[in-house]
């Protein structure tokens, strides 16, 4: 196997043979061509950052605008793009060319077994992790780790492993994911201000609130594919957020709805009186109890998202949102129902992003149409697609570079004493969101975990028709 | 004769404001291998495509084991037992070729999978060795292999195959062909082939339609299409040198 790969790596170099059988004069060729390279990403990083950072519009003491130019950092930064240009061209990019004309790489044994450790590995990690974050921070510290980066994150996993249903799973591009995260969200916000129910009550009613609203999205949309449907998906998530912004008496619009209930330990609130989860269990009472509960709770509900993806893939219904990813008419040929296919999918899709809704609601305590913007759903979507359509694991991994990533420029406070004081990383993390993504594309084409792993094996079928053999005889 | 299995009574079937089919008649029986031949653009897909209900037909009457097909849509008709493999194959390329077979078997009996999935790979031994591999990485004849292999594992009473030699190769041809006539013979599986290789299809096939512009103008047997002299040369003009 690696050696065909090989083989497939070397050819395109074949045709250049002839230019020098001299290492050094294809040394040089390759030098020659690496500098006009660079030279011309110098002259489009010119172009490109000449109105963006070579002129500065600032306002004086008069309130007037003045024009100031900032040449030295102009020419710093299109050195810098030159530089990074000429290192990739000497270095990665040959290779990267390479691997590009390769077909699609055999997956090697050591590969497989360690995607067959990655898992319970893993899981074991995120579950041990509040445990980690204290030992290492201790508990007040602990806190920001545990509730910015744990939950955060978990939340865009879950997030992303509903959405994938739909889009990664039946191939139905979803532009307003966020309008049912936003639904499940407000019917726990308001059903537990209202009427007083519990969390556990509310959770389920939620994703069930939820997926009627993926229904009911599904319906008009049956007959679209591709870009017609990602456009009204849009509207439709745009349609939900001004709805929750206008309807001032149930939704209390931009001013958002506050003191929502938390979530209970088993009726046990987390509070610092009598009968509080501290005093209860004989501890001292920290902030820190609630947060872990929470990231427990969260951690079940998106593994239970996983759990449920994984096994609804290796039934008719999820095998047949695969097939309908890949032609609609042979499904139908097939005697599929492509109406009902496409409309749970959309319900289960929302369903996840339901309770993952109520949870956000029940873990801020407060919620207001601003939390369910489109950029939501477009990090949503962008955290699928890098991490590879279908892709359980890819996703997982992609929302932990993603979400991690951008929380974790707010840690960054060293890089103060390189910039000096002024400089605020924070700022910076849109650019290296992007960044993040092009660089993914670039040297990932298909998402970070492209392989598609077969629902069923000839072997498995074998099991089953052997247990049925038993059972008979029984 | 007995009453047939399919029988079409003047369907006509419209795209938009063409009209493609102009009142077609024609009669399927159980055990049959029924062959459509024609030019381009003749109609003998939509014909294919208006037995399957989509598009619907706009007049007529299609029948199919005893009850009235017209209006029905197309899944449903594909769980009475009318299987087709459609033009351009259409097989799932990112499945692996025991999914994509799989999926052929959703309105069967799971218990029968096991039984047909061995008779497929018997009919097209070289899906056999391609069982992991993706749909999509297969060849050109291997993946027509695929999608008839997919239609039969339905368990049709009526297979409906539409221009299964396209872009073959003579020798694949050849195979695929060989395929439905054990098909037939052995299995029982009635036939419903539409074919420009107006030659081979009129020797394997029991009887024969001509089609010229939406409208059926030609039937007999088989062997007997092929020695008519206006089927010679509109259809088999240098056919047989091949």
């Amino acid at each position: 196997m690696s050696a065909s790969g090989d083989r497939a790596g070397e050819q395109p170099r074949a045709p250049r043979g002839p230019a020098g059988p001299i290492p050094a004069a294809r040394a040089i060729d390759r030098l020659a061509s690496s500098v006009r390279e660079a030279a011309i990403t110098a002259a489009l990083a010119f172009g490109l950052f000449l109105p963006l950072i070579g002129f500065e519009t600032v306002t004086n003491m008069r309130n007037e605008v003045t024009l100031k130019t900032r040449w030295p950092l102009l020419f710093a930064i299109t050195a810098a793009v030159a530089i990074g240009r000429l290192a990739y061209m000497l270095t990665l990019g040959p290779a990267l060319g390479r691997r590009r004309l390769r077909a699609a790489p055999a997956p090697s044994a050591w590969r497989a077994r360690a995607g067959g450790l990655f898992v319970p590995f893993a899981i074991a990690l995120v579950v041990l992790y509040p445990a980690l974050v204290i030992v290492l921070n201790g508990s007040s510290g602990a806190l920001k780790w545990i509730d910015n980066f744990g939950i955060q994150i978990l939340i865009y996993v879950m997030l992303g492993w509903g959405l994938n249903i739909v889009v990664g799973l039946a191939g139905l591009l979803d532009l307003g994911y966020v309008a049912f995260y936003a639904v499940g969200a407000y019917s726990y916000a308001l059903l537990a201000k209202t009427f007083g129910l519990a969390f556990w009550i509310l959770l389920p009613l939620a994703g069930i609130l939820a997926s009627f609203w993926g229904i009911l999205l599904g319906f008009p949309v049956l007959r679209l594919r591709g870009d017609y449907l990602a456009i009204v998906t849009l509207a439709f998530g745009e349609i939900i957020r001004i709805v929750l912004v206008n309807w001032v008496d149930l939704t209390n619009g931009y001013a958002g709805i506050g003191g929502i209930p938390r979530p209970t330990f088993f009726g046990i609130p987390f509070n610092a009186g009598d009968d509080g989860f501290a005093a209860v269990f004989g501890l001292e009472f920290s902030p820190l109890h609630r947060t872990i509960f929470l990231y427990y709770i969260i951690l079940a509900l998106a593994l239970l998202t996983a759990y449920v993806t994984v096994r609804l893939r290796r039934l008719p219904v999820g095998r047949a949102w695969e097939a309908l990813r890949e032609d609609e008419i042979a499904c139908r040929s097939l005697g599929i129902n492509t109406t009902n296919t496409k409309l749970t999918a959309f319900a289960m899709g929302a369903m996840f992003a339901g309770f993952a809704g109520s949870f956000f609601a029940a873990r801020q305590g407060f919620i207001s149409p601003e939390s369910f913007t489109f950029i939501e759903s477009a990090t949503i979507l962008s955290i699928v697609v890098l991490g590879g359509m279908g892709s359980q694991i890819g996703v997982a991994i992609a929302a932990v570079i993603m979400i991690g990533g951008t929380e974790i420029m707010r840690e960054l406070d060293f890089l103060k004493d390189i910039f000096g004081q002024t400089f605020d990383p924070t700022q910076y993390r849109m650019l290296f969101f992007g960044l993040a993504m092009v660089v993914i594309m670039v040297v990932r084409p298909r998402g970070l975990i492209s392989r598609r792993e077969p629902s069923v094996f000839l072997r498995e079928r074998k099991t089953i028709s052997a247990d049925l053999v038993k059972e008979g005889r029984g | 004769m007995s009453e047939p299995l399919l029988s079409v009574r003047g369907v006509t079937t419209f795209y938009g404001r063409v009209q493609a089919l102009k009142g077609v008649d024609l009669d399927i029986h159980d055990g049959e291998i029924v062959t459509l031949i024609g030019a381009n653009g003749a109609g003998k897909s939509t014909l294919m495509m208006t037995i399957c209900g989509n598009p619907q037909a706009r007049d007529g009457v299609i029948m199919f084991a005893g009850r009235d097909i017209t209006r029905l849509p197309t899944h449903e008709i594909a769980r009475l037992r009318l299987a087709q493999a459609p033009e351009g194959r259409r097989i799932f390329p990112r499945m692996t070729v025991l999914e994509n077979l799989q999926m052929g078997a959703t309105v069967a009996d799971p218990a029968m999978f096991a039984r047909d999935l061995e008779r497929v790979l018997e009919l097209f031994p070289r899906l056999k060795q391609r069982l992991a591999q993706r749909g999509g990485t297969l060849s050109g004849g291997e993946q027509q292999m695929l999608a008839i292999g997919r239609a039969l594992m339905s368990r049709p009473r009526l297979l409906l195959l539409d221009e299964p030699s396209l872009g073959l190769a003579p020798l694949l041809v050849r195979q695929i062909f060989e395929a439905i006539r054990l098909l037939n013979q052995q299995d029982g599986v009635t036939v419903f082939l539409v074919e420009q290789n107006a030659y081979h299809a009129l020797k394997l096939a029991h009887r024969g339609y001509v089609m010229v512009n939406g409208r059926i103008t030609l039937s007999g047997k088989g062997r007997e299409l092929l020695e008519r002299p206006e089927v010679k040369s509109a259809y088999l003009e240098g056919a047989r040198l091949q």
